[in-house]
């Protein structure tokens, strides 16, 4: 097997808070190839972005990674020293956020964002980091782009920038992005068009991409393989066709019933009753137990099952009993 | 650029002609300057020639009009105090008050920011705890009190700086310049720091807050998760940002430092525009607090123009007209 670009190893993120301690990210472990797209899926608050901003490290305090480790092309970065870690931001990791329309420096012009970024990472004079800038915009579909280099952010629309937000996470060619659902904040006509567009530049290249995203469609159309995850924990990682078709965690299975799918015909959209539990009213053993249909006493015991077990595709006693 | 240009000026003449209006009004509320001038023993004649000379008999339109025409010229009239032209008296007075606005000023704006950024990107730091805890002091203190506490420590006690005067000064063509001797430097020292360590301690306290606002904001992280150095994140994206809202709060605080210098000025003995004002009031000298009123607001208004074109001239967002978005 190719060494993966990005190796996640049992993260653990904590927040201590005056009252509590609270593990937004408990326990996670995957590994991402070079060029796959890894879809990770999960209710708002089950920690995607925390495990995004923990492996580029961008946690802002008080969290921190309090275990486990990360790897980058077989170099552990959790523990670097804040300068090492700069260096990899960019050129080894890339970052897409949610929202264009704040992503942007509002006071310069996109092309000095440009410029700014590809000569922090490669050595390259000026006027070929201006060069690569225009090349940058060009590749993205922005109309006109030697002449709007030295455009605000404001001069363009939502899709627009978001599509310079890409070419700025992309231009000093690094081997991951991590978009953190880029295509939120957008109007659904062109969600699809900046989706399509970041799949096939980071095919181009090779990049590897952890597609954060509320979106089944986009995971189905786009994704390799998915993660599931459900108050912090992952609950079920597997390749994208076999966890849509046949998904295998009883969350997994719920968040399918309650997904429009295109490609399927449900009469009905059954939403999965009750909520997920707060990081700090987490309940013993699964966490997903307290409004899961096929729960027995095992379930609420202990420490919980993890993805190690049975055949490594969910994290759930039920499904591992049901395989073995 | 040129409209928005041309509308700002305009509103600044109308905030002009206001002022004139309640300058001009004084003459005819506050006082009868005929008694002071004429003290106790005045007859009614004396009285009837000095309001013929002074204008003070004719209608208050006519009045009002040829104040105003008088003021667009830098005229005045003439002291009721001192029998002068209030244009020479003034302008004999000005440098010493711009002298040590513009230092007082340049203290203010420069430390002020300085520090502003440096407790906003150290904000956990003892140092940046310190300065805030001290920046309280700053700001609750009455600005006459930390005169009177400066000369107290550093006239009386250590006897270092002088407590009170310009000190030695050069006439520089018609300008009365400090800058130029040693003891005139010396005197500006002590009520350059009273006058500007208020505002001093305000636009840190801004600037640092504006700073931390901006430190938060999702383009901030954005150039952090590109790999951008500190010193960029902070000096390029952060800085320019945070200086949008902190330009007009510090243009108010410029003007302020003009009016404030009459306390200043008082406690220091300093030979500017506001003791002159301080010591009209005590005479009704109408003229010259009207002329010192006017003054005043020309400065306030004229700073505000030049805050709204240095926004202009900051956010791109205000450049209507360039080549427009598409998308
Ligand atoms: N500063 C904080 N204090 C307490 N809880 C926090 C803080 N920041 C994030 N959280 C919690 O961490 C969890 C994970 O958040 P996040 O990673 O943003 O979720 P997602 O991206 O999956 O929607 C959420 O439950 C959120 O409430
Ligand atoms: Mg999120």
């Amino acid at each position: 097997m190719v060494e993966p670009v990005l190796s996640v190893r049992n993260l653990q993120v904590e927040i201590p808070l005056r009252k509590s301690l609270l593990r937004p990210v408990d326990n996670v472990s995957f590994d991402i190839a070079p060029g796959e797209i890894l879809g990770v899926v999960g209710e708002s608050g089950a920690g995607k972005s925390m495990t995004g901003n923990a492996i580029i490290g961008l946690l802002d305090r008080p969290a921190h990674i309090c275990g486990g480790e990360v790897w980058l092309r077989g170099q552990r970065i959790d523990n670097l020293p804040p300068e090492a870690m700069r260096r990899i931001r960019g050129k080894g990791i890339g970052m897409v956020f949610q929202d264009p329309l704040t992503s942007l420096n509002p006071l310069l012009p996109i092309g000095a964002q440009l410029r700014e970024t590809i000569s922090e990472h490669l050595p390259v004079s000026n006027d070929e980091a201006a060069a690569r800038a225009i090349a940058a915009l060009e590749e993205v579909g922005i109309p006109g782009a030697a002449r709007r280099v030295d455009a605000y952010p404001h001069e363009f629309s939502g899709g627009m920038r978001q599509r310079v937000v890409i070419a700025l996470a992309l231009c000093a060619e690094p081997g991951l992005v991590i978009a953190d659902e880029p295509t939120t904040a957008l109007d659904v006509s062109v969600q699809a068009q900046i989706i399509v567009l970041l799949k096939r530049l980071c095919r181009e290249r090779g990049t590897a991409i952890m597609l954060v995203t509320h979106d089944m469609g986009v995971i189905a159309e786009t994704a390799d393989r998915v993660a599931v995850m459900y108050a912090g924990r992952l609950v079920e990682l597997g390749p994208v066709r076999e966890v849509l078709s046949a998904p295998c965690h009883p969350y997994t299975i719920g968040l399918m019933a309650s997904t429009p799918l295109a490609s399927q015909n449900r009469k009905r959209l059954n939403q999965i009753p009750g909520a997920m539990p707060r990081l700090d009213a987490l309940p013993p053993g699964c966490a997903f137990q307290p409004r899961c249909t096929s729960a027995r006493e095992v379930c609420g015991q202990g420490v919980g099952p993890d993805l190690t077990a049975g055949d490594g595709r969910a994290a759930c006693w039920f499904t591992q009993a049901v395989s073995a | 650029m040129l409209a928005f240009t041309i509308k700002r000026t305009f509103q600044s003449f109308i905030v002009l002609l206001v002022v004139g209006l309640v300058a001009f009004s004084m003459f005819r509320f506050v006082g009868d300057p005929v008694d002071n001038m004429l003290g106790q023993e005045r007859t009614g004649a004396d009285i009837e020639r000095l309001r013929g000379v002074l204008g003070l008999d004719q209608p208050f339109p006519v009045q009002y009009f040829k104040f105003l025409k008088g003021a667009v010229q830098g005229n005045f009239g003439v002291s009721y105090r001192q029998g002068r032209p209030v244009s020479e008296i003034i302008s004999e007075r000005l440098p010493a008050t711009l002298e040590l606005a513009a230092v007082s000023a340049i203290l203010a704006v420069g430390i002020g920011f300085a520090l502003g950024v440096f407790v906003a990107i150290r904000r956990d730091g003892w140092v940046a705890h310190t300065i805030m805890t001290v920046s309280l002091v700053g700001v609750s203190l009455p600005t006459f009190l930390i005169g009177i506490l400066l000369i107290y420590l550093f006239s009386v006690e250590l006897n270092w700086l002088p407590s009170f005067g310009r000190g030695e000064v050069v006439m520089v063509g018609e300008w009365r310049t400090g800058f130029l001797t040693k003891s005139g430097l010396q005197a500006l020292i002590l009520p350059s720091i009273t006058l500007g360590l208020y505002q001093m301690t305000l636009i840190m306290r801004l600037v640092r807050s504006e700073m931390l606002e901006v430190l938060r904001q999702d383009y901030i992280r954005f150039a952090r998760a590109r790999g951008l150095r500190d010193r960029s994140v902070y000096f390029r994206h952060a800085l320019k940002n945070t200086l949008i809202p902190v330009i007009t709060v510090t243009g108010l605080q410029l003007g302020s430092i003009i009016a404030f210098a009459i306390i200043t000025e008082t406690v220091f003995q300093w030979p500017g525009v506001g003791l002159l004002f301080i010591n009209s009031i005590q005479f009704v000298d109408i003229p010259v607090m009207a002329a010192y009123l006017m003054l005043v607001s020309v400065m306030f208004v004229a700073i505000n123009l030049i805050v709204d074109l240095l926004y202009f001239a900051i956010d791109p967002r205000l450049h209507v007209g360039r080549s427009g978005g598409t998308g």
